[in-house]
């Protein structure tokens, strides 16, 4: 009779980005069962709505994830001017779509990086994260920061940017693009990566429906719940927009989804600098909420669907602000993909969620 | 399918310029929208205080009896929700990397006390002021009698 034994996994690992804990059961080398286990940093920032105003807690806003820290500050922006009832001028509505593409781009390409370094491809790993850096020097220039922006406000953008700005980021794009293309090609068709990642951690179109998976770890299992495809916002002024999707279920098909994604997100920078109307970039704001007043918003955040919800008390203090990440989410698919893998592959599983565990406990 | 598909890109970058720089030998060029640390023009600075209620990160300190204004850099991050509150506009994001700092201390500047010159115009400025607003009251006046 074979015995199980329970390995832990986590918090503290190697090859883990982020805080997650699993237990796994295994029998012999095989993994019967993963139990997660989160809560190693919670900060309390949903509560921090009732002690900083709305407009001070952008700031906080975009501290909830270091990778998808623009996302958010547009999220909960885009959630209190709905609680507002306030219009943004269009202007602003192209710059936060060119910068969160921008940002989509960079938190994919870091992911590239991340998995060739899980797989053991450190030349790959070297070579994403060089490409990313060209994106982060866009940030820093258009901006004023590299990772953390600032760049949103309640009703508008920071700053502008002009016609010399936005041919420098359309510039920058195009030139990454040649070697972006090389690292994709590597991805796709390299039989090393490929008997790495084929056919590993597999989860079925019906499954991926069944734990309500998110992003493109759904989207790898042909599921597509896009929000981009509801068009809010700028993505409405899009002339067509299709989302990735592919039908492998597996590591390898997250992996392309990503790698396709960053692509699309240049397109859609490039039709957005060529068609982006003048005008103002932010009205002022200043009233507060009405009282008992409720706005919700979703918004594709580079790892999947990110739920916001705001609660007024007629102050400029919320009386609740609740957000649903995406990797809260993914990790019941995660689980559930690791059930019958091989103890070596477990890292590689996690990984292809994308888990974001600071975003998940806030 | 095949293996080696970087083979081309990582030869390639035995020829080429490195993409890191020597820090800190060479120093990173700072681009000009920078957000590089908050310097405030005392001399214009009215000591409102606004801009210590608008920080998120209750990085500023103002003191208007001790004529004072105080940043903790430690707590300040780099928003600028501060420069634009500020109602004289002295306050700026100057684009430049610090030198990273040996100890944790809060920058006080304190405001200087204004020159003779400078009290003599804030006074003109006042005389003139009241001068015209006597002047338009008795115009009023007038109107009314008349
Ligand atoms: S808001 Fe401006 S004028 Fe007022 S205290 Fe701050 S720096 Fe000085
Ligand atoms: S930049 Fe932001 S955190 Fe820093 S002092 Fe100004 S308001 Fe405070």
């Amino acid at each position: 009779m074979s015995q199980h034994t329970v390995i832990p996994f986590g918090p503290q690992h190697p090859v883990l980005p982020e805080p997650l804990h699993l237990d796994l059961v295994v029998d012999d080398e095989r993994v019967i069962e993963a139990v997660p286990q989160i809560g190693f940093i919670h900060r309390g920032l949903e509560r921090m709505t009732q002690t900083h105003d709305y407009n001070q807690f952008i700031y906080i806003a975009e501290r909830i994830c270091g990778i998808c820290a623009f996302g958010h500050s547009l999220g909960y922006a885009e959630t209190i001017e709905s609680l507002l009832g306030v219009e943004i001028p269009p202007r602003a509505e192209y710059l936060r779509v060119i910068l969160h593409e921008l940002s989509r781009m960079h938190s994919h390409i870091l992911w590239l990086g991340l998995a060739a370094d899980a797989f053991g491809h450190e030349a790959l790993f070297m070579h994403c994260w060089r490409l990313r850096e060209r994106i982060l020097d866009v940030f820093e220039a258009t901006t004023g920061g590299r990772v953390i922006l600032s760049a949103v406000i309640v009703g508008g953008m920071v700053r502008d940017q002009d016609a010399a700005m936005l041919q420098m980021i359309k510039d920058t794009i195009v030139g990454i693009k040649d070697e972006y293309g090389q690292l994709v090609n590597t991805f796709v068709n390299d039989s090393s990566i490929r008997s790495r990642l084929d056919g590993i951690g597999y989860i079925s179109k019906e499954d991926a429906m069944r734990y309500g998976m998110v992003g493109p770890f759904a989207r790898a299992s042909n599921v597509n719940n896009d929000v981009r495809c509801l068009g809010k916002g700028g993505y409405g002024k899009l002339s067509t927009f299709d989302p990735i999707m592919d039908t492998s279920g597996d590591c390898f098909g997250r992996a392309k989804v990503r790698a396709l994604e960053v692509l699309q997100s240049a397109d859609i920078i490039e039709e957005m600098i060529d068609t982006i109307p003048g005008g103002e970039v932010a009205i002022p704001v200043k009233h507060a909420p009405e009282p008992g007043a409720q706005a919700c918003n979703t918004l594709e955040q580079p790892r999947g669907e990110c739920y916001y919800y705001a609660l007024s008390n007629g102050t400029k203090y919320l009386e609740r602000m609740r957000m649903r990440t995406p990797t809260s989410v993914n990790l019941a698919g995660m689980a559930m993909a690791l059930k019958g893998c091989d103890l070596a592959d477990v890292n590689m599983i996690v990984l292809t969620i994308d888990p974001c565990i600071s975003c998940t406990e806030r | 399918m095949g293996s080696f598909k970087l083979g081309k890109m990582t030869l390639s970058s035995l020829f080429k310029q490195p993409e890191t720089i020597l820090y800190p030998t060479v120093a990173k060029k700072a681009p000009a929208g920078l957000k590089g640390h908050i310097e405030n023009d005392i001399g214009v600075c009215i000591l409102c205080g606004i801009c210590e209620k608008t920080c998120p990160a209750g990085a500023l300190r103002v003191d208007k009896k001790e004529n004072y204004w105080a940043i903790d850099r430690f707590r300040c991050v780099q928003c600028a929700a501060c420069t634009r509150a500020c109602p004289k506009a002295c306050l700026a994001m100057r684009p430049s990397y610090m030198k990273p700092s040996a100890s944790m201390s809060e920058d006080v500047f304190f405001k200087p006390a204004p020159s003779e010159d400078e009290l003599a115009a804030k006074e003109a400025r006042k005389a003139a002021k009241l001068e015209a607003a006597m002047k338009a009251k008795a115009a009023r006046q007038e109107m009314q009698e008349g």
